[in-house]
């Protein structure tokens, strides 16, 4: 039943290296943004947190599709680029790593703003008060004692990514090696009647998206910082 | 050395601070009012936690803000201990009381970790988890913490609020220890005029957002109404040296001319220079030095004011032999019987007193 064709492996690495630069990208991002979201609740804190949840209520399609129009060929983004002599985003890898990070953001965002919140200003306020400076804070008292919460942050965005389909259809359709991915790939199987080869995917998907979330949720008991 | 400071902020509706003062800064300056009053927001802005539009914090020569410029909290080397224990808990005890030494530079180390430990008495827990510590050892790392970094000024937020009468009066004495001999003045915020008589030399009596005014801990204490003094009313304040105990126990304390015989056994032996605390009330004056009687200690003083009475007991102040103000409460009939007033030499009789540090 396990037996992968060089079209699986191909799906298979374009997929974790999707997720991989994915939670990359997402946990540089979603750092400052989260700390920022933690320290306050004003009205524009709560207009940019409701903004970052849309993917979360969103059918993917909608997202997929206006990222297709701001990125394809016509869009305001993929014009500019191809007027500066680069190619478009829509049916590229760049482009469904783009999609993932703005459709995976609530799931790392949220559990990052969770443990900066619970951390509180006190750690750092004492840490600025013996001499740390923003980086020195962050590496010795922001990151140990929100460890958990950036744990939770890259497995969810990491799992996330691995179970995106609709936006990668709407924006990357379907080239192998390029946007190609495992869910997408199941698509095409179970549609050409290939039910041996869905099932070994899906099967594998399974098992990975229990084991990450059982991980999550261990962790989440251990530190106590998030709640999802 | 002085610390100027002009600020002017607004936190919703009901808030206000509004500040210009230059406050001297030589020992202990104790932050005083109610709470809500903004004496905790005024520490935040000293330590630039707050930074309010506008606001100019100068100390001694340095511009702290002023306009655009802004020096952030972990270049003004200011050492902050908060009210209720600010360890940081994923280092062990060592690491916290290490912390901010080793981000020091050398050159600017002017206190080591083997004298400090040695002062606050922490030697033997340098090795314990911080959830091995009780609320006590907690602070007093906390204060350990921030005079490694050999800070050119301590601020206490309510160091003590959060502890029990208990451990208040074990963490007292390394207070006051520390403010005596760390030579870094030291700004506290306090509620409490327990607190404030203990540690203080000076007292900024803070409401509603500003600063009421500012007085030397003496001058606080002479005023009858002062909001220093708690429901017990009226006390004083005497500084002097405590001398050994003779056979009979009891120690001498202040000059010949003013002498007095403790026989507290709370007394810890070898303790000098010290503040006791006398209640007005425990206070009574004699026109003549009596022989037969009870009260063994009796001072010569000179009446130099005797306040209007409230509720029939008047407060009356009289300079002791060292030149210090004791108060003494007695009735107003008693003042008119006796013929007090101003400039006349009478006897003090002082039935207890209370040792503060």
């Amino acid at each position: 039943m396990f037996q992968l064709g060089p079209a699986e492996w191909q799906a298979i690495e374009v997929t974790f290296k999707l997720c991989l630069y994915t939670t990359i990208i997402l946990l540089l991002l979603a750092t400052p943004l989260s700390w920022w979201l933690a320290q306050g609740r004003t009205q524009f804190r709560t207009v940019v947190q409701a903004i970052v949840a849309l993917p979360l209520v969103l059918p993917p399609t909608v997202l997929g599709f206006y990222l297709l129009i701001t990125l394809g060929p016509r869009g305001v983004v993929g014009q500019t680029l191809q007027d500066l002599g680069f190619q478009h985003l829509a049916f590229s890898f760049e482009g469904i790593l783009i999609a993932s990070v703005i459709y995976s953001m609530p799931f790392a965002v949220q559990p990052l703003t969770e443990a900066f919140r619970n951390l509180g200003r006190r750690p750092v306020e004492v840490a600025s008060s013996l001499g740390a400076g923003a980086w020195d804070r962050f590496r010795t008292v922001i990151f140990p004692l929100s460890r958990g919460g950036f744990v939770v942050a890259a497995t969810l965005t990491f799992a996330h990514t691995l179970g995106e389909f609709g936006v990668i259809l709407m924006l990357g359709g379907s080239i192998p090696g390029e946007t190609k991915v495992l869910s997408v790939l199941i698509y095409d199987h179970a549609e050409a009647m290939n039910y041996d080869a869905a099932h070994s995917l899906s099967l594998m998907l399974l098992i990975f998206a229990f084991v990450t979330l059982f991980v999550v949720y261990s962790i989440n008991r251990r530190f106590e910082v998030a709640k999802l | 050395m002085t610390l100027y400071l002009q600020a002017h902020l607004r936190h919703g509706k009901d808030f206000e601070l509004k500040v210009n003062h230059e406050l001297p800064l030589e020992g202990v300056t104790a932050l005083f009012g109610r709470s809500g009053c903004g004496k905790t927001t005024l520490l935040r802005i000293i330590a630039g936690l707050e930074r309010p539009k506008g606001a100019v914090v100068r100390f001694g020569g340095q511009h702290w803000q002023r306009g655009r410029q802004f020096l952030p909290l972990h270049k003004r080397r200011i050492g902050l201990v908060f009210q209720e224990h600010s360890l940081l808990p994923h280092l062990s005890a060592r690491e916290n009381l290490l912390y901010g030494y080793q981000r020091t530079p050398p050159e600017q180390r002017r206190l080591h970790p083997d004298e400090v430990t040695a002062m606050l008495g922490i030697e033997h827990l340098l090795d314990r988890r911080i959830d091995q510590l009780s609320g006590g050892q907690r602070q007093r790392f906390s204060l350990g913490r921030a005079l490694l970094i050999s800070p050119q000024l301590l601020l206490l937020d309510e160091p003590m609020a959060a502890l029990d009468t208990q451990t208040k009066r074990e963490i007292m004495p390394f207070l006051a220890r520390m403010a005596a001999e760390s030579g870094v003045p030291i700004v506290m915020v306090s509620h409490s005029p327990d607190e404030v008589t203990r540690l203080a030399d000076r007292v900024v009596f803070m409401q509603n957002g500003q600063i009421q005014n500012v007085e030397t801990l003496r001058e606080a204490l002479a005023r009858p109404d002062s909001p220093l003094f708690d429901d017990a009313g009226a006390a004083s304040v005497l500084e002097g040296t405590l001398g050994e105990a003779g056979e009979d126990n009891a120690r001498p304390f202040g000059p010949p001319e003013a002498r007095l015989w403790l026989t507290s056994s709370a007394l810890a032996a070898g303790m000098n220079r010290t503040r006791i605390s006398i209640l007005a009330r425990d206070v009574s004056l004699s026109l003549v030095d009596p022989q037969h009687i009870s009260i063994q200690n009796h001072l010569p003083v000179t009446i130099e004011r005797i306040d209007p009475p409230r509720d029939n007991r008047c407060v009356v102040a009289c300079r002791t032999a060292d030149g210090q103000l004791l108060l003494a409460e007695i009735t107003a009939r008693a003042v008119q019987q006796l013929g007090l007033a101003t400039g006349k030499q009478v006897y003090a009789l002082i039935k207890s007193v209370a040792l503060l540090a």
